[in-house]
């Protein structure tokens, strides 16, 4: 039987990519805290695992001629959206502190716990390659 | 590695947060400047701040923060008459910068507090790299 890492990963390893990637948006957005006009952004976590993970991307243009082009956000596996905010400021920032900053530390707890889950799977192919 | 960026994200931010933190101390510290025409007063400076995008898509996920410039404010000068000054003109006025100090404390606070947020994110970005470089040992 053909072993393959892709499938042995299961869903660990894009979940981990995916959270990488949001982690980067969301500290774009508390970086950009105070700038005017600036909108906050965000990458639905779920919509983008079930995309990556069936192989079809959420709102992937239907192409019928081999020269169509997807647009760029459907080629990196994610979409990025606009924030809704609670209360948006006058200089049309809508970032919103509280709410970013609770975002990413969430983000990062289950980033960790993501590779605690992937760490998990090595030590088990470690045990199984020793064989004791 | 995608998570490098954030350093790169948050540093810009640091950046800048650190410009608009040393306006703001010009400002406080020249907030009693006297001069004798209004040629010569300080004006309140303020930073003003762009995103920064590495190149031009709107799905780019990371995007830093610059600096324009830095611009004087465009209002009024203090005017005071005040002809037993030495700094007094002819007419026995003298003016005095447009810096509002109350504008400045909560911009300095503002400040501190937008650095203190991204250095706390780099922080955890380390931790998160860090676990992961430490993956499988």
């Amino acid at each position: 039987m053909p072993f393959s890492f892709d499938s042995y990963l299961s869903v660990h390893q894009p979940a981990l990519h995916l959270r990488a990637k949001r982690a980067q948006v969301l500290a774009s957005n508390l970086a950009n805290v105070d700038t005017p006009n600036y909108k906050a952004r965000d990458i639905d976590f779920q919509a983008a695992l079930k995309a990556v993970r069936g192989g079809q991307t959420a709102g992937m243009l239907r192409g019928t001629h081999a020269n169509h082009i997807q647009p760029q956000s459907f080629i990196s596996g994610y979409e990025l959206q606009y924030r809704n905010p609670y209360q948006p400021s006058l200089d049309g920032n809508t970032v919103e502190h509280q709410v970013e900053m609770a975002a990413y530390s969430d983000n990062a707890m289950r980033y960790l716990a993501n590779l605690r889950f992937l760490s998990g799977k090595f030590n088990t192919l470690r045990t199984a390659i020793k064989g004791q | 590695m995608s998570l490098f960026n954030v350093f790169d994200v948050s540093g810009s931010a640091l950046q800048a947060q650190s410009v608009r933190l040393n306006t703001t101390s010009s400002n406080l510290a020249n907030a009693n400047s006297i001069s004798s025409s209004s040629g010569e007063t300080y004006r309140a400076r303020h930073p003003v701040f762009a995103p920064l995008m590495k190149d031009f898509g709107e799905q780019d996920p990371d995007v830093g923060v610059r600096v324009l410039g830095v611009v004087e404010s465009q209002k009024p000068l203090r005017r005071e008459h005040n002809p037993e000054h030495p700094m007094a003109d002819e007419e026995g006025f003298i003016f005095l910068p447009n810096v509002n100090v109350v504008e400045e404390m909560a911009n300095m606070i503002s400040a501190s507090r937008a650095y203190q947020t991204n250095v706390e994110v780099m922080n955890s970005a380390k931790q998160m790299l860090m676990r992961t470089l430490a993956i499988g040992q």
